[in-house]
């Protein structure tokens, strides 16, 4: 690693100062950004831990709406939401190993976007709501591709707020060395239709399976899906599988995610 | 430079630290305490687990700072007051649950970890808790067998040694 400076400011405001220094860098749980850091692929010159303040580690359930704040915990989200929003649960409990889940936290897998991460498609297939210091994005506005975000030079997730499904549910297909998902596909359905968020299939990064939401909103079963299917072009295609691999398990991830919610 | 403080196995503990200074190389290379092991640093196989809190972390991937304060606890102090091994390391001698003892405190941290939760987990549950501890030696039944044992379970149906 090279050298940087350490600071852990105790709110949002002085966080935001912070990092309004030139390559100053905000640090969640550093279960990304610490292992990229020793192998020199970025260089900050100040850390600003957002671990220290109590804003950001607040949990709501209110009227239907799970607001979740930047700084908790995998662990803390598989504790909080397994009554109020259990397919939400289960994700964030099947996130790398226990340890990973004591440290890494919802805002920070949000902002890496990493094309095999599980957040993404739980925050597409929800269609929640990105809260920064700034804004509110919706989802659907908020991921751009891989490793892109709409987040600006400084901008911080303070929370995310989703809305609570009739059901859903997260197949995720693992990737036995990395513990991220080889493919996984998280399917909601709300008053309003149904969601399918796939992540890990695409070199897009995250992506909503549009022709299997019209499917299931005319019928919410897995055979709905029958004749429907992702086209493999797009597809990530590498040593882990091709990308008519990673297209067939889109389907039948989403059948049993379907079949399970 | 900046100082950091912490308790680490209920004694105070500190030292002069850089910003990019893991908190392994913290427990290691300034307090000298070379249990806590680093096998991958990379994040991966789990024998650089310390408690920090309470809760099971890889400490070659938390920062010494963002310990500031914390209470740690490392292999060090698993250890019965008398010295003796405490239930979980002796349960690993019992059921021969390692050999080469390299992910040993790595185990034994995330084995403690998941029995102050889970008192009496199944074993599907154990290794479940283990899926971010590597261990090139064991095949890991043994470490289940152990962790098990170590719960009061009865454990001659687990699978053979
Ligand atoms: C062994 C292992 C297995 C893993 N398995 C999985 C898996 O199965 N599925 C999965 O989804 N992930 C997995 N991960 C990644 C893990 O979930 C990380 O915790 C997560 O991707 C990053 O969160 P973090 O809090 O650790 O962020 P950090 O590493 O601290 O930061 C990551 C990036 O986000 C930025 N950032 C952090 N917090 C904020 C914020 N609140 N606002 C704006 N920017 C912010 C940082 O500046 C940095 O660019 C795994 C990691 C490891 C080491
Ligand atoms: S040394 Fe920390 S996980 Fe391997
Ligand atoms: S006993 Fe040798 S690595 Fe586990």
């Amino acid at each position: 690693m090279y050298e940087f400076e350490f600071v852990k400011p105790a709110t949002v405001a002085e966080a935001v100062a912070a990092l309004a220094e030139e390559d100053a860098q905000a640090l969640g749980g550093g279960q990304t950004l610490i292992p990229t850091l020793k192998q020199r692929l970025a260089m900050p010159s100040k850390l600003v831990s957002l671990t220290g303040i109590p804003q950001l580690k607040e949990i709501g359930d209110n009227d239907g709406v799970l607001t979740i704040g930047g700084a908790v915990t995998h662990a803390a989200v598989a504790e909080a939401a397994a009554d109020s929003y259990p397919a939400l649960a289960d994700l964030a409990s099947h996130i790398g190993d226990p340890a990973v889940r004591n440290r890494g936290t919802i805002g920070g897998s949000l902002a890496n976007n990493d094309p095999a991460a599980c957040y993404p498609a739980a925050a597409l297939g929800s269609g929640a709501t990105i809260v920064t210091n700034r804004r509110e994005i919706t989802a659907d506005e908020y991921f751009r591709g891989l490793f892109e975000t709409a987040l600006e030079e400084g901008e911080i997730i303070t929370a995310v707020r989703f809305p609570v499904p009739e059901k859903a549910n997260y197949q995720k297909f693992l990737q036995p060395a990395s513990r991220f998902a080889l493919v996984g596909v998280f399917v909601a359905k709300y008053a309003a239709g149904v969601r399918v968020a796939v992540t890990g299939a695409s070199e897009e990064g995250v992506f909503r399976w549009r022709e299997a939401e019209a499917a299931l909103d005319a019928s919410f079963a897995p055979d709905a899906l029958d004749g429907h299917s992702v086209d493999a072009a797009g597809m990530i295609g590498d040593l882990h599988g091709t990308r008519e691999y990673r297209a067939h398990l889109v389907k039948v991830m989403a059948k049993r995610a379907v079949a399970a919610a | 430079m900046a100082k950091v403080s912490m308790t680490v196995n209920g004694k105070a503990a500190s030292g002069e630290v850089e910003g990019r200074t893991l908190l392994s190389s913290f427990l290691r290379d300034t307090l000298r305490l070379t249990g806590t092991h680093v096998g991958c640093d990379t994040s991966q196989c789990g024998a650089c687990v310390v408690h920090v809190d309470g809760k099971a972390v890889k400490s070659c991937t938390m920062l010494a700072l963002e310990a500031e304060g914390a209470e740690v606890a490392t292999i060090e102090g698993q250890a019965n007051a008398d010295g003796s091994l405490n239930v979980i390391q002796q349960a690993f001698q019992d059921h021969h649950g390692l050999q080469c003892g390299f992910c040993t405190p790595g185990m034994v941290m995330s084995a403690a970890a998941l029995l102050k939760d889970n008192p009496k987990p199944s074993e599907q549950e154990v290794r479940d808790y283990l899926e971010g501890n590597l261990c090139r030696c064991t095949g890991y039944h043994n470490i289940v067998k152990a962790i098990m044992a170590a719960s009061g379970q009865d454990v001659s149906s687990i699978a053979a040694e």
